[in-house]
């Protein structure tokens, strides 16, 4: 049965309520746009770094975007921008099998090796 | 893992200050509490922009101008930085407007004031975006990784903000008679809301202490509020403006000022729904939202228009 009154709430209102929520959603479809994950080199001779995200219909409309979102004050002289869901990631929750090899190798620290003081530069 | 263990995981990294990131387990009552939080920043941010856009085409000079079109242009960046945090929590961007403009989301009640003269624009940077700056500097060390480092990008911007409203102030209040009238006026206006930003006293404040045991809350609202005002007493001096409290008063013994108690009733009356602009506020955004369809359907259909003639480029 379609809900031709929609309801709006102006304040403060208990979690099970939702005013007229349905209006959004039959267009949605035709104008959803997909994430970006956006990473900027600040300065030359620095790596891109992970900044945030943002929706664009495509990747030239995500680095303009990302131009105005992220570098208003010149943070950035390079951009990059590739769809969350090519990003792929290391499951936290393995971390510790994941990483364990590496955390009883001591011998891979400079300071496991003793040297006679007389040992300059090294 | 058992519940019980992923908790205990989970509370060790909170007690060693050790940050939450998105792919993290935490509690249900972690991840709902912090989309409420961070939506609803989001919110203000978005829904702050409309007091002051309001007076854009009415600045004085070419120069205030520019200004407040950089400030405004800011917040709706602010907003999108944490639009951008609220989904590294697992729901859309679509649901999270939806909550706006359905009236399901609160934001902050200080937007639901009016902004009548350009002195207003000067009150809004230097108490306001003043209060704000004390919240987010707190929240920079939040438990949450996306939520702190987006504070800390805000904060880098927040700064100008508060300093061009003051400079606003300070302009009128050397001015002439009227100006320095219109400043008075401003503040007298502005001051109980700002004070009202931080919330409601620490003791009927229900969300404060799970907030606080998980450090999302670093200091509490009483706190916050004991700080601004120390901080903005000192600045009206140099303005010249009397703030409207007449229990404003420096006591020694404290090292604090005194302050008067706010207007809870008229606090309740805004965040429930009852305060002078609410409903102009999200009929301005629901009605941004619906004229920006055709955009975001053009959009999507150039997108498509593009990718085929490159495909047929290559072909």
């Amino acid at each position: 049965m379609k809900n031709f009154i929609l309801k709006y709430y102006y304040g403060d209102i208990p979690e099970d309520k939702s005013g007229g929520a349905a209006d959004a959603r039959q267009t949605a479809t035709q104008s959803d746009w997909p994430l970006w994950e956006v990473f900027i080199r600040s300065k030359q001779g620095l790596d891109h770094k992970h900044v945030g995200s943002l929706h664009a219909a495509d990747a030239q409309m995500a680095i303009e975007n990302a131009r105005d979102v992220y570098t208003r004050r010149m943070e950035g002289v390079s951009i990059w921008v590739v769809e969350s869901k090519y990003i792929h990631a290391s499951n936290p929750e393995e971390a510790e099998s994941f990483y364990e090899p590496a955390s009883d190798k001591v011998y891979r620290h400079p300071t496991f090796y003793n040297l006679p003081d007389e040992v300059k530069h090294m | 893992m058992s519940i019980k263990d992923l908790e205990k995981i989970f509370l060790d990294k909170i007690e060693k200050e050790i940050k939450i990131e998105p792919k993290d387990w935490m509690p249900e009552q972690y991840r709902k509490t912090l989309i409420r939080q961070i939506s609803q920043h989001a919110h203000s941010e978005v829904v702050g922009m409309l007091p002051e856009g309001n007076w854009i085409t009415r600045a004085p000079t070419l120069k205030r101008k520019a200004i407040l079109l950089a400030k405004v242009q800011d917040e709706a960046g602010h907003g999108l930085y944490l639009y951008s945090a609220t989904e590294t929590l697992g729901v859309s961007r679509e649901q999270t407007i939806n909550d706006l403009h359905s009236g399901k989301a609160k934001y902050s009640s200080i937007f639901n004031y009016p902004t009548l003269t350009w002195a207003d624009i000067g009150a809004i940077g230097w108490l306001v975006d003043g209060a704000a700056i004390l919240n987010q500097v707190m929240l920079c060390r939040t438990s949450y990784g996306p939520y702190a480092r987006a504070m800390v990008r805000i904060c880098k911007e927040e700064s100008f903000h508060q300093r061009q409203g003051f400079e606003i102030l300070l302009t009128l209040s050397r001015g002439t008679d009227v100006q320095k009238a219109m400043c008075q006026d401003a503040v007298n206006r502005w001051w109980w809301p700002s004070l009202m930003m931080f919330g409601p006293h620490d003791s009927e404040s229900t969300h404060s202490e799970q907030s606080t045991q998980w450090k999302i809350k670093r200091m509490s609202n009483d706190e916050l509020r004991q700080k601004f005002v120390d901080m903005i007493a000192e600045q009206a001096k140099i303005l010249n403006v009397t703030l409207p409290d007449p229990e404003l008063k420096w006591n020694p013994e404290r090292n604090h000022y005194d302050f008067g108690e706010i207007n809870w009733e008229e606090f309740w009356n805004v965040v429930k729904g009852n305060g002078p602009c609410n409903k102009q506020r999200l009929d301005a955004r629901r009605k941004a939202w619906q004229e920006g369809e055709w955009v975001r359907q053009a959009a999507a259909v150039h997108a498509e228009k593009r990718k085929a003639r490159e495909t047929q480029q290559v072909a």
